[in-house]
């Protein structure tokens, strides 16, 4: 187990990153279908309790606990992003504020710690946390141990969802009008693509893997519940959708250089270096402020390849 | 089996609010043929199309496809039936590919994409009706012709048989114009049939096999274009036989007291592409010159360079010998041009601000209406009620919000302000436009006032009578150019049809 830190920084990376990559690829797929989603940290809140709360209560092996917590945090999750798409597709809200509205509704002082108060759940700590495998017994491997065989299963599941992710935008046909409905929902609607269906659709899922995203926080990485738990996690993930390119793939690398970051305190801590925590705490928010002015400006927008109808509401032109 | 019936649409009907779009409107298309729809702007082309392609329902009337009677509910439908509509304004996503953009949407296509198949598939189809376009090239890239055939592409690719282009060669270079109509013949020739929308005579008489003319939201007529002929045309266009008085002037013109002088005017449309060509005219003192043309003929930019909203790429404006510095809309004020625009709640009023407000947008700078740079508010009150007393227009208070006043009292407000900076030159764009009888008659009442205090006035107006009856000359714009300049007395309605549908002069001799 001597590794070196270079090993330990990278595998905590994957174990720190795991979560904002769930986040930030419901993001990619909500704001493909022209859907901007500032309510993520609401999402990952209400799901991170949601999952805690299912922890604590639902028996069977330890297995079926944590599958069912987890589905229950999606459900939580994909349930608080329904509201939103009906704020944004349905009623055709301001997308800016009907998300930063779910985010200060849903969040840590509001219905997630409403909940964590009704469930009790902050009493208990979580008993049947989200645990790291070792897969194949190659965990104690030197260097490919740590990296790639003792993670948590939905570090995995991460993975395949990276590469199906990819394919379905950019090699299947629901894809390819998926990326229409973002880009150009007049011409999507002309194509006879339902557009509302398409933005609920992919608006719903963004909001289950945000609520993934925030069960990893409540089951596998504090492993108990404390309110505001994802501590912004949320607004990383929707930078990380535009550092990523709109892109899985890019997006996972985001999500791991972010994920590094933000073990960047505990691992050096732990190492006994001494900088200031609070400094190291705050480097993945600077790395976001950079991020989002850095492409913010319309004409990084244009190139990066940002959806263009992202945030804009779809009205059919009516004389 | 040209002469089986592809669609046959009978009385009908399309009420929008205030307006009657299709007023009864026969329409009767044989399988294999070019049939043009010819009109003028308003006069029900669009509405009549879009009904058939499913996007508005007929109030009253039937659709029969094939003889049999259809209703579409939606462009799917239609779609689904076999009639697919070409855009003007294209619906494209500009980050796909031509091919992506062909297969979008299509119930066909597998759900697994195999990229190199569908490539292949929209390059022949491409080739079999004569059109050069790659299909791996992103939309972005593409030339506006080059754009409308993968809007083509699209609609064939759907297996569509009747096919209906609104005003394709609006937006074509010459040459592409002539592709589009080698494309159109590939199409007939295999028994496809297609709707060619246009107001252009040259092109009508150039590409169809017949023509039905459709004026005021009724149909005229349907003529073989074998047997007639651009001056019946443009005559069954604009009709004639419609009485119109002009109206009586109490200080005459004075043309050659030139007070706005345009010498060679270029400037770009919002596109960036050139929308005016040398445009070169003159308006005398006292002097009401009218605008004829087509809607998007150059008037707008032509209205806006004039008023410094807009550059001008090549020559210039000068009001009374002075010449305005190009672009400049507060040169433009202090050279004494007053602007009354085409949308005049967005680009003429602050339609939010109140009366009072809008009333002051162009002299609050003066040492009247503000001192040190603040406003001096009992000023600005007392100048908005004299004016709304003045110009009779109906509000509740001068603080009321401009959009909640009726079009014609918004028009009041715009012209009262235009009015009250002591102008020289008025550009006014189509300042009837959407009013309701009474308010047409005050506000042509106002312009002739106005020009009889020694206003030049430039109207610009797709209302031929309007034009008719008010103006002392009338320029008729094409693609851009004045291509002519008659004295109102000695202009007649069929004349400036025909120059508006772009023929030269010699055809009206």
């Amino acid at each position: 187990m001597n590794n070196s830190l270079l090993i330990v920084i990278l595998a905590s990376a994957i174990f720190y990153g795991t979560p904002l990559l769930f986040a930030a690829l419901g993001g990619v797929f909500t704001e493909r279908s022209g859907v901007l989603n500032l309510g993520v940290e609401g999402m990952m809140l209400i799901g991170g309790v949601s999952g805690a709360w299912a922890s604590q209560h639902v028996g069977g092996s330890a297995w079926f606990t944590v599958f069912a917590s987890i589905l229950i945090a999606m459900f939580a999750g994909g349930l608080t992003a329904l509201l939103h798409a009906f704020l944004c597709v349905t009623l055709k809200a301001n997308q800016t504020v009907a998300g930063l509205s779910i985010t200060i509704f849903a969040g840590a002082l509001g219905l997630s710690s409403y909940f964590a108060n009704v469930w009790k759940v902050a009493a208990h700590p979580v008993t049947r946390p989200i645990r790291k495998l070792d897969v194949f017994g190659l965990a104690d491997t030197p260097v490919l141990g740590p990296l790639l065989f003792n993670h948590t299963i939905l570090t995995y599941v991460s993975w395949v969802l990276v590469a199906v992710s990819s394919f379905y935008l950019f090699r299947t046909k629901t894809g390819l009008q998926l990326r229409a409905v973002g880009e150009s929902p007049q011409t999507a609607d002309a194509m006879g693509i339902s557009v509302v269906k398409y933005r609920y659709f992919h608006t719903i899922l963004g909001g289950m893997l945000a609520g993934i995203g925030g069960a990893f926080y409540s089951l596998a990485i504090v492993s108990t519940w404390v309110d505001g738990l994802t501590k912004g996690a949320g607004w990383i993930a929707i930078a990380l959708v535009i550092f990523g390119f709109w892109r899985p793939d890019l997006t996972l690398v985001g999500a791991y250089l972010f994920g590094a970051l933000q073990s960047l305190g505990t691992t050096l801590k732990a190492r006994s270096f001494h900088i200031s925590g609070d400094l190291l705490d705050a480097l993945p928010f600077i790395m976001t402020i950079v991020v989002l002015v850095l492409v913010s400006s319309r004409f990084a927008h244009k190139r990066l390849g940002a959806p263009a109808a992202l945030g804009v509401p779809y009205e059919r032109e009516e004389r | 089996m040209t002469n089986t019936i592809a669609v046959h649409m009978s009385g009908v009907v399309k009420r929008f609010p205030g307006v009657v779009a299709n007023d009864g409107v026969e329409f009767e298309l044989r399988r294999g043929e070019v049939h043009a729809l010819l009109g003028e702007n308003g006069a029900g082309k669009s509405t009549l199309s879009n009904i058939l392609t499913g996007l508005y329902r007929p109030d009253e009337g039937t659709i029969e496809l094939n003889g049999a009677p259809v209703s579409f509910s939606s462009p799917r439908d239609a779609l689904n039936a076999g009639i697919g509509m070409v855009h003007q304004h294209f619906r494209l996503v500009e980050t796909f590919s031509v091919a992506e953009n062909v297969v979008l949407g299509n119930p066909d296509t597998a759900f697994l994409l195999d990229t190199a198949a569908i490539n292949e598939r929209v390059k022949e189809l491409a080739a079999r009706y004569d059109m050069a376009v790659d299909p791996e090239a992103r939309v972005w890239q593409l030339s506006v012709g080059e754009q409308q055939r993968v809007e083509i592409l699209k609609v064939l690719y759907r297996g569509a048989q009747v096919l209906i282009l609104d005003e394709p060669t609006a937006v074509l270079t010459p040459i592409e114009a002539d592709a589009l109509f080698r494309t159109l013949r590939a199409m007939t020739a295999e028994g496809r049939t297609v709707i060619f929308i246009s107001h252009k005579l040259d092109e009508v008489m150039a590409v169809s096999d017949r023509i039905t003319v459709l004026r005021g939201g009724r149909t005229v007529g349907t003529v073989d274009t074998s047997s007639t002929n651009k001056r019946d045309l443009a005559s069954m266009m604009v009709g004639r036989n419609v009485e119109f008085t002009r109206v009586q002037r109490k200080t005459p013109a004075q043309a050659n007291d030139v007070v706005l002088h345009v010498e060679n005017l270029g400037g770009h449309d919002d596109r960036g592409r050139d929308a005016l060509h040398g445009v070169t005219l003159t308006v005398g003192r006292g002097e009401i010159v009218g605008i004829a043309g087509v809607a998007g003929n150059g008037q707008r930019e032509l209205a806006e360079v004039i008023a410094g909203m807009r550059h001008a790429t090549t020559g210039s404006v000068s009001v009374e010998g002075k010449v305005l510095q190009s672009g400049k809309a507060r040169a433009a004020i202090a050279g004494g041009v007053a602007h009354v625009p085409e949308d005049r709640l967005h680009t003429g009023l602050a339609a939010g601000h109140s009366v009072e407000d809008n009333l002051a947008l162009k002299s609050y700078r003066s040492s009247l209406l503000s001192r040190f740079g603040l406003l001096r508010r009992q000023a600005m009150r007392d100048g908005a009620t004299a004016l709304v007393e003045r110009y009779d227009v109906k509000t509740p208070s001068t603080q009321t919000a401009v959009r909640l006043l009726s079009g014609g009292n918004v028009q009041k407000v715009l012209l009262a302000r235009e009015f009250s900076t002591g102008p020289k030159v008025l550009i006014a764009a189509s300042p009837t436009r959407g009013l309701d009888v009474g308010a047409i008659e005050s506000v042509r009442e106002r312009l002739v006032e106005a020009a009889d205090g020694g206003l030049g006035v430039l109207l610009i107006s797709e209302d031929l009578d309007e034009i008719m009856s008010l103006a002392d000359r009338i320029a008729v714009m094409y693609e851009g150019r004045i291509v002519a300049v008659i004295p109102a007395d000695k202009a007649d309605r069929e004349t400036i049809g025909l120059l508006m549908g772009g023929s030269q002069l010699e055809a009206t001799s």
